[in-house]
């Protein structure tokens, strides 16, 4: 189960980089308004 | 596509819809067929289509109330005092400011106004923000101005004031984003602390070897450790606090067993033996960051109100200088004595008195009255009323927060922060439950000590963890909230989640007349006479802009005109003409006698609180018509269920004595219960009155005020609930903890419905989490369950909460 040591490290090094990117978002007002977008996408459909 | 429908009369007057609003259409019609209720509908129709933009009108799910376009000029948003205070200039040249929009409370608005770029050339980019009414736009300041944009959008529906909450709203933004932040990080940690428990209960069940076993328990202590110190942080400081100031509320059992149970799995895992219970604390505090993230999203929206009132004032004030030059000034800094202009189309901008000129105002916002208003030299003119038709210069007497309307708000104001909290039902339970806990936890310690110490530390642990006030804490704003979402579909926006709690306890309610109970505009309530005569009078009534001609107008939709005519307007009495060769006269009762002294007509039926209109043809009288606003059709029938719930009702208007008694008598008011001709100071006084006698004690009954003009803003705001029907001004809806975009008073029927399922919902929730409580309870301190099933048992109880409050059947959608 040796490969425990090098996979769990790299699962939480992908954590870290999806939290990094979710940060960032939040930081750059992308979760700001959180209703306008999702109908946005509806209405630009039809 | 055809160019002229004409189907019968009645037909049509049953079938035709608007075809931009979809309400009832009544009276203009376009070459291509289409049919509308008013003008400001026809001309937004138009507009909306020259540009392409035929798809909106595709929408299932579109506003579906009358285009009321205020008709100002915004000349102020391009003046310089305005532009310095509200306009950002961008390095790229282009100019970018915050408008705060009037009636935006559907999704196909989303559309139309992020689509202004096609209908302003010189606008680069529109973005609305629904939850804020509140457009950001970019344009090119070389190639439009701003205030061809804001009259584009006034045409629209969508009224445009500068947006002034922008100190207030970064702090927000920063708050709201710090608990994004933490949200994020406690749900990513949990998710993987979860993962690595997975991997160890599967490793109990089967053989796991030493050294993985060891390598996940390091690996969720790891995690763990962050989850507490960055997004649990919170929890600590605020149980800490409440410590300090002697007080228990609920983050105290939270914390101690977040810091007990972390305790305790650190010491097993440097030690390899026992249990670990990382899982269980990350979760916890992920679930506890969202459910009050959901809480504080509800309560904002109810401060966001307020604001949105001070826009209704002009930023902006036309100073007149000695030497008769005019200076923009900001309008808080008028002085006192000093004299501006007015400009049709305005708003006037201060409190004040008329030294020159004179024009019509329209007083709506102060007073409620649809009407416009004579003024001369002389009369009083407030600030926030619009000057229709020529310049005025006024005198001012105050300005800034020394005007009415800036008193009026300042009330509402007032009467939204000393409105106690409302302290929701599970927070009540939650502080009790946890004094009870922590005795408990005491309790069980002392007792499993002398029996067998090595588990008393298990069992206390275990017992925090299952009565962890999890649950307890997500019944209700988790239900609040999914009850507010269904609520909105149904055509009803609730603001906050105790306003439906409050309103599960029937009161008082309030109710406003024109507009509220009445359908507000001027109505042909009977007709008496040959139906012959319809299309002369329609001739005669056709060049007149008076609400009697427009109200004979929507009556008679359909009804073509006769062509050959003559007709000569007498102000404030009647229309003499020809019609056919026939002499005809139509007006009031005085002026038909003046006319035709010798003709009869005391002997036609009156009708009290109505306005008589009398139609003499050749010189007899031959049909009598009256006017009057018309009384919903489905107002009786919903105040009688209402009243059978247990509310009781008043009837608050500032119309005169007898249209109040007449409106009010005919919906089975006692006379007790109608108060007419108050102001709008009065209405809130009233309301105030009602609110403090019902009682200052945990659950008082509920006092609702609803109302649809600015005239009622005050009162709505001081009332426990406060409700703006359909078609309402937006200071009043901007003001309500209510605001419905249903016709009728049906809906308030609604609301209460889903007020009583909302708190049933609620209810068993915290019924729920109780009664599973108690049985962890009892199972914890007889030392049954280990922690480990505590913590499989906690979050199963959130989960059968969540589902509860999901699919809560609370607001159904309108059916028709």
């Amino acid at each position: 189960m040796s490969v425990l040591y090098l996979v769990v490290p790299l699962a939480l090094v992908i954590v870290a980089v999806g939290v990094a990117g979710y940060l960032w978002a939040v930081k750059n007002g992308q979760m700001d308004d959180l209703e306008t977008p999702g109908i946005r996408v509806i209405r630009d459909e039809q | 596509m055809a160019t002229t429908v004409t189907p019968s009369p009645i037909a049509r007057a049953i079938t035709l819809e608007c075809t931009h609003c979809g309400l009832p259409a009544l009276g203009v019609e376009a070459s291509d067929g289409s049919v509308f209720c008013c003008s400001a509908c026809a001309t937004a129709y138009a507009m909306i289509n020259e540009h392409g933009l035929g798809a909106y009108h595709g929408f299932t799910e579109r506003r579906s109330a009358a285009v009321t376009p205020s008709g100002r000029g915004f000349i102020d948003f391009d003046h310089e005092a305005f532009q310095s205070r509200y306009v950002t200039r961008g390095a790229d040249g282009l100019a970018h400011v915050e408008l705060a929009l009037e009636g935006v409370h559907c999704v196909s608005c989303v559309w139309l106004i992020e689509r202004v770029p096609l209908l302003v050339t010189g606008v680069a980019r529109a973005e609305l923000d629904v939850r804020q009414s509140r457009a950001s736009v970019t344009w090119d300041p070389a190639s439009t101005d701003l205030s061809a944009i804001a009259r584009t959008l006034d045409a629209l529906g969508y009224t445009p004031h500068p947006y002034r909450g922008g100190a207030r709203a970064l702090l927000r933004r920063k708050e709201d984003r710090a608990m994004l932040v933490r949200i994020g990080v406690a749900g990513a940690i949990a998710a993987n602390v979860m993962l690595a428990a997975v991997a160890l209960y599967a490793g109990e069940l089967n053989t796991m070897d030493a050294a993985s076993l060891s390598l996940f328990r390091w690996i969720s202590f790891a995690l763990t450790i962050p989850a507490l110190v960055w997004p649990g942080r919170v929890f600590f400081t605020s149980a800490w606090a409440a410590l300090r100031t002697g007080t228990i509320h609920m983050d105290v059992p939270i914390a101690l067993a977040l810091g007990a149970a972390f305790t305790r799995g650190a010491i097993n895992t440097v030690t390899g033996s026992g249990p670990v219970y990382f899982d269980g604390v990350c979760a916890l505090v992920f679930l506890l960051l969202v459910g009050r993230f959901l809480q504080a999203r509800g309560q904002r929206a109810a401060t966001d109100a307020t604001e949105q009132l001070f826009a209704l004032t002009p930023a902006t004030a036309r100073l007149v200088q000695l030497d008769d030059s005019i200076l923009d000034v900001p309008a808080d800094a008028v002085g006192v004595g000093s004299v501006i202009a007015v400009h049709a189309g305005e708003t006037i901008p201060v409190d004040g008195e008329v030294v020159s000129g004179e024009s019509t105002l329209n007083r709506a916002i102060l007073t409620g009255e649809s009407a416009d208003v004579q003024v001369e030299v002389g009369d009083t003119v407030y600030a926030g009323t619009l000057n229709r038709t020529t310049e005025l210069r006024v005198k001012v007497h105050a300005s800034g927060e020394d005007s009415r309307i800036a008193r009026i708000l300042a009330q509402v104001d007032e009467s939204a922060r000393r409105c106690a909290p409302v302290v929701l039902l599970a927070d009540r339970l939650a502080s009790r439950v946890v004094a009870v806990v922590l005795v408990l936890a005491v309790v069980t310690y002392a007792i499993w000590a002398s029996r067998d110490p090595s588990a008393a530390w298990d069992h206390v642990i275990a017992l925090l963890i299952v009565t962890c006030p999890c649950a307890l804490a997500l019944a209700t704003p988790l239900a609040m909230s999914a009850a507010v979402g269904r609520a909105a579909r149904a055509g009803i926006f609730v603001k906050g989640g105790d306003t439906l709690e409050s309103l599960s306890r029937p009161g008082w309610l309030v109710l406003d007349k024109t507009g509220t109970l009445t359908l507000g505009e001027t109505t042909l309530v009977s007709w008496t006479g040959d139906d012959a005569l319809q299309p002369m009078i329609l001739a005669l009534e056709s060049a007149s802009t008076h609400p009697i001609a427009a109200g004979f107008r929507r009556a008679w939709v359909g009804v073509a005109p006769s062509h050959d005519f003559s007709a000569t307007h007498t102000i404030g009495g009647g229309i003499t003409g020809t019609v056919d060769g026939h002499a005809m006269l139509i007006g009031s009762p005085r002026f038909i006698a003046a006319q035709l002294p010798d003709a009869r007509w005391s002997d036609w039926p009156t009708d009290d609180g109505y306005t008589p209109v009398i139609v003499a043809v050749d010189g007899s009288i031959v049909a009598r018509a009256t006017f009057g606003d018309a009384i919903r059709d489905d107002a009786a029938a919903s105040l009688a269920t209402l009243r059978a719930r247990g509310w009781r009702t008043m009837l608050l208007s500032g119309d005169a004595e007898s249209v109040s008694q007449r409106v009010g008598t005919a919906l089975g008011f006692a006379p007790s219960e109608i108060v007419a001709e108050a102001s709008p100071e009065e209405k809130a006084a009233r309301v105030r009155a009602l609110v403090e006698a019902s009682g200052a004690g945990r659950t008082p009954p509920c006092v609702a005020m609803v109302g649809d003009g600015v005239n009622d803003a005050a009162a709505i705001a001081a009332a426990t609930v406060g409700i703006g029907v359909h078609g309402g001004a937006e200071a009043s809806l901007a003001t309500a903890d209510v605001a419905m975009t249903r016709d009728g008073l049906a809906a308030l029927v609604a609301l209460d419905d889903g007020a009583r399922r909302s708190m049933r919902v609620i209810r068993n929730n915290i019924a729920w989490a109780f009664g599973y409580n108690a049985l962890g309870v009892t199972l914890a301190m007889s030392g049954q369950i280990t922690p480990l099933i505590a913590a499989i048992m906690m979050p199963a109880s959130s989960l059968t909460v969540v589902l509860a409050s999901w699919l809560g059947r609370t607001f159904t959608p309108e059916t028709r």
